[in-house]
C-alpha cells in the first residue's frame, strides 16, 4: 500500500515499489496559477532531502520545488515538457514531475501525512 | 407628423437596428495593423541608394550566399505602418500615468530638440579629445548639478539605467570592503524593496537577507539591527520606501549601518519626492543610483533607454567606473585607464561615455527648473499624491495610515468579497481611459496599487481621475463583477493569453506556420 | 514655471482638503537634521531661449562629424539616417510610453518590439533574439554569463580580437560576478584559440568583423568549441556587416551579442545605443532582458505580450537571470524603422556601398609609400600600419580638420608595438573628396 505524504514547501511523495513519486500540491498549483514551463533535473542525479530539485514556472511566479527526501532521480515526467497544464489538471497523478530512488527511508519519518498537511494549509490561509 | 418626418423616422428605425460589422476588423481610428513581413513586396526599398561602382572585393568568400528575408516596402507603407502602431499606444502625452514607482512626469521637447545638435548627437566618443571639448564640458555640467542636488563629493555616470547603476555601486561597495581587507558575504533588502536589488546583490556574490517592515509601512529598525554583523557589506534601502514613506528613522539606521562597518546603499528611484528638498549626504547615504528617466525627465521610449548614474561619497569615490572627466589646469580631461587618480577604479560597465543622449536631456530638464523650480517639483509631487490620498482614503484601502511622499499605496481590501481582484479593477480603469497604477508592488501588501500623479498634473486632471476610481470602487462593490472581468472591452486587444505565450512561445515572425511546441 | 500646471490657488485649495497647515507639513517625516531651509546654491529657473544658449554653446564648441572629413569607426559607425526614422520615434506615444506591462493599450510597442526581434535573428542567422539590451558591449557580458548558466561552467576564453571596451567590461563582470576569464592577448589576432579550449570552458568569445576589421570563418572553431561541450559567442560591432558577410548563425555560433547603433541610431557620443542579443531555440529560457512574445486575446485575435518574464529579476529577484530592467526601446524602434525602409534589397545594397567605399580608400591608402595596410579581409573598416605613432598622426590630421580615425594605441597605451596601428572606417557617408582630403592630410604629416 502506497503511503503519501507531505512536506511543509507543499510537495508531495510516495512511495511505489522502488521508488518514490514526487510532486507538488493542489495547493502549491493553484497558488501559482498557470503552470508555463518545469524544469526537471538530469537523471542519475544525487539529491539531498531540502535541496533544489526542480523549477516550477507559472505566468506569475517561479518556484523552487524542494526534495522530500535524499536519493537518485531514476525518471523524469517528459510529458511536462510538452503539456506543464498537467501540474494544475491533474497535481497527485499525471502531474508527477520525478521519481527517486531513495537512500534513507528514515527521511520520510518526518513528513506529514494527508490529515496534518490539510491543517497545515488551513493554518497558512488565516 | 407630416409624411416627410414619418419616412425619416421609419429609416432611422431600420439604422439603428445593427451596426455594420467592419469587414477590416476596423473600429473608426483604430485600424489593424499587420506585421512589416506581412506586406513584402520583393526587391522595392523605401531609402532610395546609388548602385557602387565596381569594385574588388576583399572579402574573400565570406560573402552572405543566403538571403536575409527582409521585407521590401516603401516610405509611405513604413510611415503608415508605424504611425497605426503608435496609436494604439497609452503615453504620458495621452494622459495621466499614474504608475506608482517609475514617475511618468511630462517630457519636454525642448530636450528632444537639444539633444539633437548637430554638435551632441553628431559627435563620435573617439574623436581626439581636443575636438569635443563642450562634450565634456556638458557632462562636467550635469554632474555638478547632480553632485550638488546628492550633496555627494562624487558621480559615476556610464551607468546605462538604473538596475545598471546598482550594479555599479554594490560593486564599487565590494571593492571598497576588498582593499580594506574584510570582505563581507551578506546583503540586507527590506521585503518591500523593488526586485532589481535583491538580483544585484546576488549578482555581486552576496546572499541576501530580508528585512521586514513594521506595522507603519517602514523598515523595521530593530529587525534590522539584529541582523547587522561583521560578515553585511550593506544595507540597500530605497527613500522615501516603495511603500510611498519617508523612513524617518534613516539617519539612526545609517549610524547603526557604518557602526557595523557596512555601506549604506540607497536606490533613488523616488527621489522626485525629496529632489531639492533632502540632500542624500545629509541622511548618511554611502552610494545613490538616479534615474535620470524618472526624476529628470528623459523620455521612457516604451521601455528605454534610460540612464542610471551613482551618486559616491568620498571613501567610494576611487573605485567608480572608468572612464572619469577630472579638472586639468585649464581643461578637462577624458581619463579611459586605470592610471593616476582612477588607479583604482573598478574597470568599466559600459562601452564608451555613457548615455550622452539622456545627460542633454536632463541637463536641460535641470537648467529649465533651476534649484528654485526643482525643489517646487518635490513639492507639488507630494502635495498631488496627498491630495489624491485625501480625496480617496474613504474609497480605498488605504495601506498605511498618515501621510504619503510622492506616491500613495493602497491594497485590495476594499474588494473584499466583490470577487474583483486589482487586476481585474486596473483593467476597468483602462476602458476608462487611464494606464493602471502599479499592481502587485510591493510585495508586502497583498494586492498592492501603487498611485504617483507626478507634478505635471494639473488640479483638475486629478479631480477626474479621482471620479472616476470612486465611481469603479463604487461599482465594484455593486456585484458588477462581469463587468471586471471582461475589461478592457475598448481596447485595439482585449485580455492576452499569457499563459498560452509562455507555453508555447513565439517570439518572431516565420514563413512556416506560427505554433511550435514549448521548448524543451 | 511652465512644466508645473499647479497655481498657488491650487495648492492653498489642495492643502485645506488634506488639511495640512502648510507644504512643509506634508515633508514632516524628514528629519530636522536633514531638512533644506531654501534652493541648493545652483541657477535658478531659466526660459527656454536661456536653455538653448547655454547648451548650443557647449555644442558648438565641438567638431561634429558632418562638418569634416570623418574615418572613425571602433564600435560606433556614422551612417546616414533617413529623414522618416527621427519623426516617427518622436510621435509621443513611442517617446513618452512606458514598458508594455498593460499589454491591451501598448500593442503598438510591443507589435514592434516583435518585428525588432525577428530582424535581429534573420540578419544573425539565429533563431531567438530578445528587445534588445543597453548596448553591444554589455550584451557581451551577458553572453559570457549566460554561457556560464548553459553548460554550469566558469572559463570564458576571449579572443584578442574582440573590441577592448568589451573585454573591459567582461573582466569586470568576471571580477564581482564570478567567472574566470582568459583574455587573449591582443597582439595575437591570429586566432589560435582551439587551444584554450577544454572541459572547464563555457564559451570561446570572437568578434566579426574583428576590432581591426579582419573578417573571418568561424565554422571550424565552433565545431571544436562543440566537441568540447563549449559554446561560440560571436560578437558583432558594425551591424551592417551582416548584410555583406556570412552571419554567425551559419557558422555555428550558439549566441551573438552585437550593437545595432548603426541602424537608426546617431552617434550621440556614444550613448545611448542599443544591444541585440541572439540565441538558439533550446537556450530561449537563459536569456536576459525583455522577450515579446505572439498570443491571441479574449476575442481569438492575434497580439504581443512580454513573456517568460520569470526569469527576470521582477518575479525571480535572488534568482534571475540577470539584474537587467531596461531595454533600449526608443533605440530598437529607430533601427525597427530603419530596417523596415531599407529592406532585403536596400539593406544588402547599403553594405555593397560600405564595402566598396573601404575599398577604395584602401586603394588609396596603399599607394602611399609609409602606410601598409594590415588586414587581409575587411568589411567597411581596416587597419593601417604607419611609419609614425598613430597618436600624433590623428591630433595633427585633427588641426587640419580631418577626423582620421582612432589609433589603436588609445585603447593600448602601453603596447608599444600598436604605436603606429591605426583604425579607419569608411561608410556610404564617405566622399570622394573626404578620402583626398585625407590623403593630403597624411602626405603633409607623415615625414
Amino acid at each position: 500500500m502506497s503511503v503519501l505524504q507531505f512536506t511543509r514547501d507543499h510537495e508531495w511523495i510516495r512511495l511505489d515499489g522502488e521508488l518514490a513519486v514526487v510532486g507538488v500540491t493542489d495547493y502549491a498549483q493553484s497558488q501559482l496559477g498557470d503552470v508555463v514551463y518545469v524544469e526537471l533535473p538530469e537523471i542519475g542525479r544525487r539529491v539531498e532531502k531540502g535541496k533544489e530539485v526542480a523549477v516550477v514556472e507559472s505566468v506569475k511566479a517561479a518556484s523552487e520545488v524542494y526534495a522530500p527526501a535524499s536519493g537518485e532521480i531514476a525518471e523524469v515526467n517528459e510529458a511536462l515538457a510538452v503539456d506543464p497544464a498537467k501540474v494544475n489538471a491533474d497535481p497527485m497523478g499525471e502531474g508527477w514531475f520525478l521519481k527517486l530512488r531513495l537512500t534513507d527511508l528514515k527521511e520520510l519519518e518526518g513528513l506529514l501525512d494527508e490529515a496534518a498537511y490539510q491543517q497545515f494549509i488551513e493554518q497558512e490561509q488565516h | 407628423m407630416n409624411d416627410w418626418s414619418r419616412a425619416l423616422s421609419a429609416n432611422q428605425a431600420e439604422e439603428t437596428a445593427a451596426p455594420m460589422a467592419p469587414a477590416t476588423g476596423n473600429r473608426g481610428l483604430q485600424i489593424e495593423e499587420k506585421l512589416i513581413f506581412e506586406q513584402d513586396s520583393p526587391g522595392h526599398c523605401g531609402v532610395d541608394l546609388a548602385e557602387p561602382a565596381p569594385f574588388r572585393s576583399r572579402l574573400d568568400g565570406l560573402e552572405r550566399q543566403s538571403p536575409i528575408g527582409l521585407p521590401g516596402l516603401s516610405e509611405p507603407q513604413v510611415v503608415r505602418h508605424f504611425t497605426r502602431l503608435s496609436q494604439k499606444n497609452y503615453a504620458i502625452d495621452t494622459g495621466l500615468y499614474p504608475l506608482g514607482s517609475c514617475t511618468m512626469k511630462h517630457n519636454p521637447r525642448l530636450n528632444e530638440k537639444l539633444a539633437r545638435l548637430p554638435g551632441l548627437a553628431d559627435i563620435h566618443p573617439l574623436q581626439p579629445v581636443s575636438t569635443v571639448p563642450g562634450a565634456l564640458e556638458l557632462i562636467d555640467t550635469l554632474a555638478h548639478w547632480l553632485k550638488t542636488l546628492t550633496g555627494m563629493p562624487a558621480i559615476a555616470l556610464t551607468p546605462a539605467a538604473g538596475a545598471h547603476g546598482e550594479l555599479c555601486g554594490m560593486m564599487a561597495i565590494r571593492a571598497a570592503l576588498e582593499a580594506r581587507g574584510n570582505c563581507r558575504s551578506r546583503v540586507l533588502v527590506p521585503e518591500s524593496a523593488h526586485g532589481t536589488n535583491p538580483a544585484t546583490a546576488a549578482a555581486c556574490g552576496y546572499t541576501v537577507d530580508q528585512i521586514p517592515a513594521d506595522a507603519t509601512g517602514r523598515v523595521d529598525r530593530a529587525a534590522l539591527e539584529v541582523k547587522l554583523g561583521v560578515d553585511v557589506a550593506a544595507l540597500m534601502l530605497t527613500n522615501p520606501n516603495t511603500c510611498g514613506l519617508f523612513e524617518s528613522e534613516i539617519i539612526k539606521i545609517a549610524e547603526a549601518v557604518h557602526a557595523a562597518g557596512a555601506f549604506f546603499y540607497c536606490d533613488g528611484a523616488n527621489f522626485n519626492a525629496i529632489v531639492g528638498r533632502v540632500r542624500p549626504a545629509d541622511l548618511g547615504i554611502d552610494c545613490m543610483h538616479l534615474n535620470l528617466h524618472k526624476t529628470f525627465s528623459t523620455p521612457h521610449g516604451g521601455g528605454g533607454p534610460g540612464s542610471g548614474p551613482v551618486a559616491l561619497t568620498e571613501s567610494l569615490a576611487p573605485y567608480a567606473p572608468l572612464p572619469w572627466i577630472v579638472h586639468g589646469p585649464d581643461d578637462l580631461r577624458l581619463l579611459e585607464h586605470k592610471t593616476g587618480p582612477a588607479g583604482q577604479s573598478l574597470g568599466r560597465l559600459k562601452g564608451f561615455h555613457g548615455q550622452m543622449g539622456m545627460f542633454v536631456r536632463a541637463l536641460a530638464y535641470m537648467m529649465s527648473h533651476g534649484s528654485d523650480g526643482l525643489r517646487q517639483v518635490a513639492e507639488d509631487a507630494v502635495l498631488n499624491a496627498n491630495y489624491l490620498l485625501a480625496r480617496l482614503t474613504n474609497e480605498l484601502s488605504l495601506s498605511f495610515p498618515g501621510a504619503c511622499m510622492h506616491e500613495v499605496l493602497f491594497d485590495d481590501s476594499f474588494l473584499k468579497e466583490t470577487g474583483v481582484t486589482t487586476l481585474d479593477f486596473a483593467k476597468a480603469l483602462i476602458d476608462q481611459g487611464y494606464h493602471p497604477m502599479t499592481m502587485y508592488f510591493p510585495l508586502i501588501v497583498h494586492g498592492a496599487m501603487l498611485v504617483e500623479p507626478t507634478e505635471t498634473e494639473s488640479k483638475a486632471s486629478l479631480d477626474e481621475f479621482i471620479e472616476v476610481l470612486k465611481a469603479l470602487a463604487t461599482s465594484a462593490r455593486s456585484s458588477e463583477l462581469p463587468h471586471f472581468r471582461a475589461a478592457p472591452v475598448s481596447t485595439p486587444r482585449r485580455r492576452l493569453d499569457e499563459t498560452r505565450a509562455a507555453r508555447k512561445p513565439v517570439l518572431r515572425w516565420g514563413p512556416e506556420p506560427l505554433e511550435r511546441d514549448a521548448p524543451e | 514655471m511652465r512644466y508645473l500646471p499647479l497655481t498657488g490657488r491650487d495648492r492653498a485649495e489642495m492643502l485645506a482638503v488634506i488639511g495640512a497647515p502648510s507644504i512643509d507639513a506634508l515633508f514632516a517625516d524628514v528629519p530636522a537634521a536633514a531638512r533644506l531651509d531654501g534652493p541648493v546654491d545652483l541657477p535658478k529657473a531659466m526660459g527656454e531661449i536661456e536653455v538653448e544658449r547655454l547648451i548650443s554653446r557647449m555644442a558648438a564648441r565641438n567638431i561634429s562629424a558632418g562638418s569634416v572629413p570623418f574615418f572613425i569607426g571602433s564600435g560606433v559607425y556614422r551612417h546616414h539616417i533617413p529623414a522618416a526614422v527621427d519623426h516617427l520615434i518622436q510621435r509621443g506615444e513611442f517617446l513618452t510610453s512606458y514598458t508594455p506591462y498593460q499589454p491591451e493599450i501598448a500593442q503598438g510597442t510591443l507589435q514592434y518590439l516583435f518585428e525588432f526581434q525577428t530582424q535581429v535573428a534573420l540578419l544573425t542567422g539565429m533563431e531567438v533574439a530578445n528587445a534588445s539590451l543597453y548596448d553591444g558591449a554589455t550584451a557581451c557580458a551577458e553572453a559570457v554569463m549566460m554561457a556560464g548558466r548553459v553548460t554550469g561552467r566558469r572559463n570564458a576564453v576571449l579572443a584578442g580580437g574582440v573590441h577592448p571596451h568589451y573585454r573591459e567590461i567582461c573582466e569586470t563582470y568576471a571580477r564581482f560576478v564570478g567567472f574566470a576569464l582568459q583574455a587573449q592577448d591582443s597582439i595575437l589576432r591570429d586566432e589560435d584559440l582551439a587551444q584554450f579550449v577544454d572541459r572547464d570552458t563555457s564559451c570561446v568569445v570572437v568578434q566579426n568583423p574583428d576590432f581591426f576589421g579582419e573578417v573571418r570563418d568561424y565554422s571550424e572553431l565552433a565545431q571544436i568549441c562543440h566537441d568540447a561541450g563549449a559554446l561560440l559567442v560571436v560578437v558583432v560591432t558594425e551591424i551592417l556587416s551582416l548584410g555583406a558577410i556570412r552571419p554567425p548563425g551559419e557558422m555555428g555560433a550558439d549566441i551573438v551579442a552585437a550593437e545595432g547603433q548603426s541602424f537608426g541610431n546617431a552617434l550621440n557620443f556614444g550613448g545611448p545605443h542599443v544591444g541585440l542579443f541572439a540565441t538558439r531555440d533550446k537556450f530561449v529560457r537563459q536569456m536576459p532582458g525583455r522577450l515579446v512574445g505572439q498570443t491571441v486575446d479574449a476575442d481569438g485575435r492575434r497580439g504581443w505580450v512580454l513573456t517568460l518574464s520569470t526569469r527576470e529579476q521582477h518575479i525571480r529577484r535572488e534568482r534571475a537571470t540577470s539584474n537587467i530592467c531596461t531595454n533600449s526601446g526608443l533605440c530598437a524602434l529607430a533601427f525597427t524603422i530603419h530596417v523596415a525602409l531599407l529592406g532585403e534589397a536596400g539593406l544588402r545594397r547599403l553594405a555593397s556601398l560600405n564595402h566598396a567605399a573601404a575599398v577604395l580608400l584602401a586603394e588609396r591608402l596603399e599607394r602611399l609609400p609609409s602606410i601598409r595596410l594590415v588586414n587581409r579581409t575587411f568589411f567597411n573598416e581596416f587597419a593601417i600600419q604607419l611609419s609614425h605613432p598613430a597618436a600624433e598622426v590623428v591630433e595633427a590630421l585633427a588641426g587640419k580638420g580631418v577626423l582620421a580615425g582612432v589609433p589603436v594605441s588609445r585603447f593600448y597605451p602601453d603596447w608599444d608595438e600598436a604605436a603606429g596601428l591605426l583604425l579607419l572606417a569608411a561608410t556610404e557617408m564617405t566622399t570622394a573628396e573626404d578620402i583626398d582630403r585625407l590623403e593630403q592630410g597624411l602626405c603633409e604629416v607623415l615625414p
